[in-house]
């Protein structure tokens, strides 16, 4: 089963929920797709054994071809392209690796070239894989992808996304079979989660509910989720001493034996389809 | 020669826009006949590369010159590739900045405000 984690606003406590869920499952796969900050391996420590790179195409102009006639600036749907006075003027980083001006170009003078935009690291059986995009780099797309083919079938899979209702996120939780909306008691929590709940409700996903640093305050988010028949998964409470252990890295299921068992219930729910 | 202007509004009683990339509108000027164009920016609502396609519009038309507020680092290679020089306006009309670049009270700029300085409702 393949569960992804995710949340509207960024510091609910995604990591937190996905690496206890993680830690939680007897042999399991955890996919770190949070590649602008990837920070899983925080709690979960693994041996990182082996980094590859990833690599996208992006055009390059044969000039000796190319007679300036602006086909491929036209065909370019991202501006990643600039003809000016008959030179080409291209712009690597908000390429989207399309291909569309290669196609464009009437006289074959667009090839593509490879460009490194980030690494996946992975420990010796894959049990642990994450993502890391280079700075500076915004398209996190290809190595989200990249990630994802490398998920094992036989094995209970967790992804945990990176924040708000991006492309990549979309890419991420794409072919999951359930999707963990972790959210605050606050109303910034609930307006973004309102928005995470549209995208998973948009894409047909089966979802629940986490309300992490629960209090008193959480009935804002127990009256929505009435409202809109959303099942609550389960509720972590607001603790300093939880806080104060995941600023050392340990996560909250580690110094809590309970809470380590309601997620091992919560997994056997999901699998049997309890809360679909 | 033709100036281009980064315009708030449609017109020439328009005040400009800071933002080159994603200004609402451009008004190009004609400095010999006085002549006006009006281009709204399709490119403000383009998901990236607001400036490169605002540069390729106003190098397509000819402009030698830009008055706007700032300008990102991607059109800054646009119109440096194409020898338009750039000049920083004054939060008036376009017509006061026409006035104010033809007496040379304008400055010449030349560095680039880092990219999505404009974005928002951020007032330069």
């Amino acid at each position: 089963m393949k569960i992804a984690v995710l949340s509207g606003k960024g510091g609910t406590g995604k990591t937190t929920i996905s690496a206890s869920f993680a830690a939680s499952i007897a042999s399991c796969q955890y996919i770190d797709c949070d590649v602008e900050e990837p920070n899983g391996y925080i709690f979960l420590n693994p041996d990182i054994q082996r980094s590859q790179q990833v690599k996208v195409l992006v055009p390059e102009v044969d000039k000796a071809k190319c007679d300036g006639c602006g086909a491929c600036g036209t065909a370019c749907q991202f501006n990643a392209i600039a003809v000016l006075k008959g030179e080409v003027l291209l712009f690597h980083e908000i390429c989207h690796h399309c291909g569309a001006c290669v196609i464009a170009c009437p006289r074959d003078a667009i090839y593509e070239q490879e460009r490194m935009i980030g690494v996946i690291e992975a420990n010796k059986n894959d049990n642990f894989l994450h993502g890391k995009l280079n700075v500076g780099e915004p398209i996190s797309v290809p190595i989200i992808q990249e990630l994802k083919n490398l998920i094992k079938k036989d094995k209970p899979v967790i992804i945990d996304c990176s924040p708000g209702a991006s492309c990549a996120v979309v890419q991420s939780i794409e072919e999951c079979d359930y999707c963990v909306l972790v959210t605050e008691p606050t109303p910034f929590g609930l307006h973004d989660l309102e928005i995470a709940v549209q995208l998973v409700r948009k894409m047909k996903m089966p979802f629940g509910i986490i309300i992490n640093k629960a209090s008193d305050d959480s009935k804002l988010i127990h009256d929505y989720c009435r409202s809109e028949g959303i099942k609550i998964l389960m509720e972590i409470p607001f603790s300093t001493e939880i806080a104060k252990a995941y600023s050392e890295g340990i996560l909250p299921i580690q110094k809590d034996i309970v809470l380590k068992q309601k997620f091992e219930k919560l997994y056997e729910k999901l699998v049997r389809g309890e809360y679909q | 020669m033709k100036i281009c202007i980064s315009s708030k509004g449609g017109s020439t009683t328009s005040v400009l826009d800071p933002r080159f990339g994603r200004a609402a509108y451009f008004i190009l000027v004609d400095s010999d006949t006085m002549k006006t164009e009006v281009i709204e920016n399709s490119a403000i609502a383009s998901g990236g590369g607001a400036g490169i396609a605002s540069g390729q519009l106003v190098v397509d038309k000819g402009v030698e010159v830009v008055i706007t507020g700032n300008v990102g680092p991607n059109a800054t290679k646009v119109l440096e590739a194409s020898n338009v020089a750039v000049f920083r306006g004054v939060p008036a009309t376009i017509e006061e900045n026409i006035e104010k670049y033809q007496k040379g009270l304008l400055e010449k700029i030349s560095t680039a405000v880092p990219a999505h300085f404009g974005m928002g409702s951020m007032e330069a």
